[in-house]
């Protein structure tokens, strides 16, 4: 028996957005698989995402969804999930989204630790506003705002998550569809903050300008499947030896004080003094 | 028995919030509004409220938005450089139709300015500061009691509209103390938001009713649909159309400007023989007030119109209240805002309309008032 998508899409809000060759859809697919696994009330899910191509997915899904502004959807699930801790709260947002305009908010969602899932669709590049250059823009590749080679470190999220105290952090590719599934599965099943960074494919504005890895879409998708090393392998391979790889796998998974719970906590210990 | 304080402006916003049904406070610290997110953090927990100290005011603004989807009350307080980061997503509560309240303090500005001195320079921002055609309510306490009434009032209107109000105080009113009688509970009526009274299927979450405002569902009440700041039609999703967006815009600029009669609040004071007729509002209005009383007993006849709501601006108020007077003096802490609106509004009655401003973070003396209505009667 095939999986049922239509009860969780919208299909009025067809056609989507998205570019022939975009691996966003790929998450959704994952995303949508993994919530009807964990078994949640449609009703009571709620997606957030904020401005980008990534964002652009809460809208085509029959669930609460709201589309928020540049960076910002954090803060706005922060206040769904506090007002309403019953909610299974998911955000997803776009690599620029999520750890550019929106880092600040990205930090303290991770030190938190409130109970809700975020997954980066990273595609290393602005996708919506024509491909400029992103903070995981690979160093030396080419975007519409560095034409001649992005200078720099690009940020890697899954890092980012574990300094900043997400208590659960995976990272696999837009290639592995049920690796991706199973990871958010993971998350939405963690009690507390999680992230998952899905590395995803933007050939339109990215692979495009960088023909020396990419000829086409699919040779994106060959690249994930041909340069990931898991993570136990990582941990026996120097640096020289990881570059250029992506590395996939959990990388943190504990079980911290959650913070809705710890303020329930505080609200019953303040009332039971007065 | 009666509740009597003697406590701050700030505090007294606060348990007007609480009073007004709020259960959700986002916030970051700032001069000189700390003390409304102080005394909500130990408040809110005692009514199961959520007080959240946020990375930023822009996080903040947005953790109200997303607590007011999912059916609380919700608030954030601030001052200038603080509601500078809050405008962008004011403008993604106005065109997504979200009540909730976003009090600013006025200090001195620009920047950085006078922390913790007062100024009235932050009103043209309320009313034009987030991008694009947006209407705005915003409402303007003149005392520790009004802090608390206008906050109550702020709430219901928010609730009335789904919109996003602002207490515009300032550093006087936020940090003054004086004597507040507590209202009894159910001594000022609360107003809750309208819910869908149809199934989720026929639900339309921008669609107006007759007073333009569409019913709203939370999130979690089994209505699953979409909140976007994109131009977006009856059903929340995103459009394209020319003509379907300009009827947005017009719906959302209806349901406030059709609706002053419930909006608009003014105090009028001695204005019926009045030849001059003071403008003030907030702090800059006790001054005035003082002023006038001045004035009357050496048989000067002047008056005050004080709008409790300065946005959307009374218009029709104004011009009556002022068809008999002479002059009109406008005194605000700024050097020149309001009197602008003052001056579109009667420029066709043949009043003259005078300003006094002052942005030296001094609040102005009565007798500084005195002097500039005599200047202005000998010239
Ligand atoms: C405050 C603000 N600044 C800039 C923009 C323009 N903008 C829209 S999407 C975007 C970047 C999107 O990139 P990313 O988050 O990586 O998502 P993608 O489109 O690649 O999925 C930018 C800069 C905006 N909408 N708001
Ligand atoms: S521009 Fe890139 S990210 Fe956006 S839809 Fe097209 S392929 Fe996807
Ligand atoms: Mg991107």
């Amino acid at each position: 028996m095939g999986f049922n998508y239509h009860s969780y899409l919208r299909e009025k809000m067809m056609p989507h957005i998205w570019c022939s060759g975009c691996t966003h859809g790929i998450v959704t697919k994952a995303l949508i698989r993994a919530i009807d696994k964990a078994k949640f009330d449609k009703n009571k899910v709620v997606v957030v995402s904020g401005i980008g191509c990534a964002s652009r997915m809460p809208g085509y899904l029959d669930f609460n969804t709201l589309h928020t502004t540049h960076g910002r959807a954090l803060a706005f699930a922060t206040g769904v999930k506090l007002a309403n801790p019953e909610l299974h709260v998911i955000v997803v947002a776009g690599d620029g989204d999520a750890v550019a305009i929106g880092g600040n908010h990205f930090i303290h969602s991770c030190n938190r630790n409130i109970d809700m899932t975020l997954v980066v669709l990273n595609n290393n590049i602005y996708g919506m506003t024509g491909g400029q250059r992103s903070p995981t823009t690979l160093e030396g590749d080419i975007s519409s705002t560095s034409v001649y080679g992005s200078i720099g470190n690009p940020i890697d999220v899954v890092n980012l998550a574990i300094g900043a105290g997400a208590t659960f952090v995976a990272r696999t590719t837009t290639y592995h569809v049920h690796q991706l599934e199973s990871y958010i599965y993971s998350g939405l099943m963690h009690k507390g903050f999680s992230v998952i960074d899905a590395v995803s494919a933007c050939y339109t504005a990215y692979g495009r300008r960088n023909k020396q890895r990419y000829k086409s879409a699919i040779d994106m998708l060959n690249y994930m499947k041909n340069n990931v090393v898991n993570i136990s392998a990582a941990r026996e391979m120097n640096s020289e030896e990881l570059k250029g790889k992506i590395i996939i796998g959990i990388f943190k998974d504990s079980l911290e004080p959650e913070y809705c719970e710890e303020y329930q906590k505080m609200i019953n210990r303040v009332k039971n003094k007065t | 028995m009666a509740d009597i304080r003697f406590i701050q402006g700030n505090e007294a916003c606060a348990l007007g919030a609480i009073y007004a049904g709020c259960r959700f406070f986002a916030g970051y610290p700032i001069t000189p509004s700390s003390e409304v997110a102080e005394m909500l953090s130990e408040e809110l927990p005692l009514v199961d409220g959520v007080f959240i100290q946020m990375e930023d005011e822009i996080a903040a603004m947005a953790a109200i938005i997303g607590a007011s989807l999912a059916g609380k009350k919700s608030m954030t307080a601030t001052s200038g450089p603080g509601m500078s980061l809050k405008l962008e997503n004011l403008g993604y509560a106005c065109i997504t139709e979200v009540p909730c309240v976003i009090v600013n303090v006025q200090r001195g500005g620009p920047s950085t300015g006078l922390p913790t001195s007062p100024a009235q320079a932050d009103i043209m921002q309320a009313r034009w500061g987030a991008h694009g055609d947006h209407p705005i309510i915003a409402l303007c306490p003149s005392s520790v009691s009004e802090m608390f009434t206008e906050t109550v009032r702020a709430f219901n209107l928010s609730e009335m509209f789904r919109t996003p109000v602002i207490v515009l105080s300032d550093e006087i009113i936020g940090h003054m103390r004086e004597k507040i009688v507590i209202p009894q509970e159910g001594e000022i009526p609360i107003v809750n938001r309208k819910k869908p009274k149809v199934p989720p299927h026929e639900y339309k979450p921008f669609k107006g009713e007759e007073d333009f405002v569409p019913p709203m569902a939370a999130f979690g009440e089994g209505y699953r649909y979409h909140v976007t700041g994109l131009s977006h039609n009856e059903e929340g999703f995103p459009i394209q159309s020319g003509e379907l967006v300009h009827q947005m815009n017009v719906r959302m600029h209806n349901k406030i400007y059709k609706n002053l009669d419930k909006i608009i609040k003014n105090e009028v004071y001695m204005c019926d023989d009045a030849e001059i007729i003071i403008f003030a509002l907030g702090g800059a209005a006790r001054s005035s007030k003082g002023a006038i009383r001045h004035l009357r007993e050496e048989g000067i006849k002047a008056g005050l119109f004080r709008p409790l709501t300065i946005w959307p601006f009374p218009e029709e108020d104004l011009r009556r209240v002022c068809s008999r007077a002479k002059n009109v003096l406008v005194v605000e802490m700024n050097l020149g805002q309001i009197v602008f609106e003052v001056e579109r509004v009667l420029s066709c009655m043949g009043v003259k309309i005078d300003g006094m401003f002052d942005s030296s973070g001094e609040p102005f003396t009565p007798l500084s008032i005195v002097r500039r209505v005599k200047e202005i009667f000998q010239r």
